[in-house]
């Protein structure tokens, strides 16, 4: 699968690991209550290791852990759920985090010059044509009245 | 008034392409029903019981005589000859065609105009005084600080998609004319004790359902702070409202349900982060000031002799003046109320000829500028003495002079069951049969100040909940009833209105109103105010007359 990353496609070579499924090798990704419980393990983990956070996940939560995460998959449950907007905020404005923010789930293509305001740099699609609006929607304003991400 | 930078364009030109994307998007079905709504809305549009209803930013009331001139083209061109004014100074259409609103936005774009965050879960329109800049009670322009606010909310990346939607009020005066205690955020602009003007600031005031009065979060905002406190409070409302029913999803409700100490807390706790990393800074602040420097005044405006001539000779212009102007900061001017309450027309609606009409009025009287009101009308806001009687017979001839800004007459209605699909009854209906019960201008005079809202269902967009009097349309079994409460205020002593007994028949409001304000006149003391009497008196005698009477 391809995704949308730094404006670019390229290929997805991370996989979602489920709660209660056995870690597999390579890059993989799994929910922050597994991160808070099984930390040992998954920094001891082969491949890279990222969280896929809920629009409820404190961010603070694992802000201290951000040096092993090397992504963070925002999933978006509903579009309308502005709180992965704050989160990806926080990671990047108050942690500095620098590693890939994904967009994944049921955000809109409509809603990534925003997202990527907030610091998002990375969007994943069921939909292989909704790849292309996010390339195209990327650039829908040359201006901003605030400060943000980029 | 602001006048647009190149930045300032290019991002509404920007804003309406992307909406025009947005929209044949939609019609080529590649987005769902719920996506797309959440997109025009956040364009101000909104699907009616009709039709379209498109909703257009009047940024915090103020409007140029061109972008006057666009609205009659507008309505003249899309809609029905006509527009409606809002209680939040916003300027709606009722009758567009969905697939045209792209082609007006482009439109309103060419004027500097927009309908951006006007609707939808975001942050609104800020809303300010009418009489911003020229009041006589002025601690302090508010404008300046209203077109921060502006830019600062518009198109905000982090908080466009917010539990519930957001509103931000601002008052430059000792007496709060924008009911900033029923925002999300009330801004007071406030002087310390070394006299630096900074801002008393409100949270968690609201109307609608729930009405609650706004609580001091913090009685001195150093202005360079303004904006990161905003972001502070926005931020914790964005992580912590409620997002798990729309009807507990206002800022109101975290407030309460959380208590004022600990949102207190964990807004400073956020605001600690950002403070110092994200000053206003003064040179920002000098720069929009700029803009609103006051127009060119004639300092000789008060040597005419002509105006108390007319003012002692034509009582019908004495009796428009006691009533549509208020006093002016500079002496020789007066604000000038353009009512948009005449018997005839729906509460805030006015014509595509009068909107061309007043905006030659207010080229040649009033420096090209209209300012819409919270009350529903306009305002002229700095017109000569000697011109007053000119303006007045101008008015009058387009039927904008009805003598009744304040009076039971000038009543806040929202478009009820006639145009709104959330509507249980309807408003704009019962607001002309009392203002046909209420035909005597004297007697509208006798009763005096006096505010009537009404509302066609309990999201309440007519404020009736701080109506002196308030009309709230409720659905029985099918049929259109109106509960009745006396004694709210969206003032300095802002309350809540109390409910007056069970709600009454639509063929028995229109008395149950008579009834109420005979009740006043019977009871009332010298020089007291309905509401003055009302607070004094309680409900009782007026609730025992309308039921008996009913």
């Amino acid at each position: 699968m391809q995704i949308i990353k730094d404006k670019q496609r390229v290929d997805n070579t991370w996989q979602f690991i489920a709660d209660e499924e056995s870690l597999v090798a390579g890059d993989i990704t799994v929910s922050l209550a597994r991160w808070l419980q099984d930390k040992a393990t998954l920094i001891a983990h082969s491949g890279k290791v990222g969280l896929r956070l809920k629009a409820s996940d404190t961010v603070a939560d694992f802000a201290e852990d951000l040096g092993h995460i090397k992504l963070v998959e925002l999933n978006f449950a509903d579009f309308a759920d502005g709180r992965s907007f704050s989160q990806a905020w926080l990671l990047r404005g108050r942690y500095h985090y620098q590693d890939e923010i994904r967009a994944i789930g049921h955000y809109l293509p409509e809603q990534v010059f925003y997202l990527s305001r907030v610091g998002v740099n990375a969007y994943a699609s069921d939909k292989t044509s909704a790849l292309d609006s996010v390339l195209n929607n990327l650039n829908d304003f040359t201006v901003k009245y605030q400060p943000s991400i980029i | 008034m602001y006048q647009y930078t190149e930045n300032d364009q290019t991002l509404i030109d920007e804003r309406v392409a992307q909406f025009k994307r947005q929209t044949e998007n939609y019609f080529k079905g590649e987005l769902s029903e719920d996506e797309y709504r959440a997109l025009r809305l956040r364009n101000g549009v909104y699907i009616q019981t009709h039709a379209p209803l498109l909703r257009v930013a009047g940024p915090y009331g103020l409007i140029s005589s061109k972008q006057i001139r666009k609205l009659a083209h507008i309505a003249r061109t899309y809609d029905k000859n006509y527009c409606h004014f809002t209680t939040r100074q916003n300027i709606q259409f009722n009758w567009p065609k969905l697939e045209l609103v792209p082609e007006i936005l482009a439109e309103l774009a060419t004027v500097q105009m927009h309908a951006i965050q006007t609707s939808g879960n975001c942050m609104r329109n800020t809303t300010s005084d009418h009489l911003a800049g020229v009041a006589v009670d002025e601690i302090d322009d508010p404008r300046p600080y209203c077109e921060i606010i502006r830019q600062w909310t518009t198109l905000h990346p982090e908080f466009d998609y917010l539990p519930r939607k957001f509103k931000i009020a601002v008052s430059g005066a000792l007496n709060d004319r924008a009911a900033t205690q029923f925002h999300d955020i009330g801004l007071h602009l406030v002087k310390d004790g070394t006299g630096e003007v900074g801002f008393k600031v409100f949270v968690g005031g609201g109307l609608g359902r729930t009405p609650i009065i706004g609580q001091v979060i913090k009685p001195f905002l150093e202005q360079k702070h303004l904006l990161s406190y905003l972001e502070a409070i926005l931020r914790i409302y964005n992580l912590f409202g409620r997002r798990d029913n729309k009807y507990k999803a206002r800022i109101k409700i975290l407030v309460k349900e959380t208590g004022l100490d600990k949102f207190t807390e964990m807004v400073d706790a956020e605001w600690a982060h950002l403070r110092d990393a994200n000053e206003l800074s003064a040179e920002r602040v000098n720069e929009i000031k700029a803009h609103f420097a006051s127009p060119a005044y004639d300092v000789k405006a008060d040597s005419d002799h002509t105006f108390a001539e007319h003012k002692a000779n034509d009582k019908a212009f004495a009796t428009w003046l006691a009533h549509n102007t208020a006093a002016h900061k500079v002496s020789g001017y007066a604000a000038v109320f353009i009512s948009l309450k005449a018997p005839d027309m729906p509460p805030g609606d006015i014509t595509d000829v009068q909107l061309d009409a007043v905006a030659d009025i207010a080229d040649a009287y009033s420096f090209g500028e209209v300012r819409a009101t919270h009350r529903q009308n306009l305002l002229l806001a700095d017109v000569k003495q000697a011109d007053l009687y000119t303006v007045w017979q101008k008015l009058v001839d387009l039927g904008l002079a009805t003598p009744n800004i304040g009076t039971a007459t000038d009543m806040i209605c929202c478009p009820g069951l006639d145009f709104c699909s959330l509507a249980n009854a309807g408003s704009i209906g019962i607001a002309k049969e009392i203002n046909e019960a209420l035909d005597d201008l004297d007697y509208i005079h006798d009763i005096g100040e006096l505010k009537i809202n009404m509302s066609g269902c309990m999201n309440g967009c007519a404020h009736q909940s701080v109506g002196h009097i308030g009309i709230l349309g409720v659905d029985k079994k099918g049929a259109e009833w109106y509960q009745i409460t006396l004694g709210g205020s969206s003032e300095n002593n802002a309350a809540i209105g109390e409910r007056l007994g069970p709600a009454v028949a639509k063929d028995e409001i229109t008395s149950a109103i008579t009834t109420i304000l005979d009740v006043y006149i019977k009871n009332r003391l010298e020089e007291e105010t309905f509401l003055e009497a009302v607070n004094r008196l309680g409900i009782n005698p007026f609730k025992e007359q309308v039921y008996a009477n009913n």
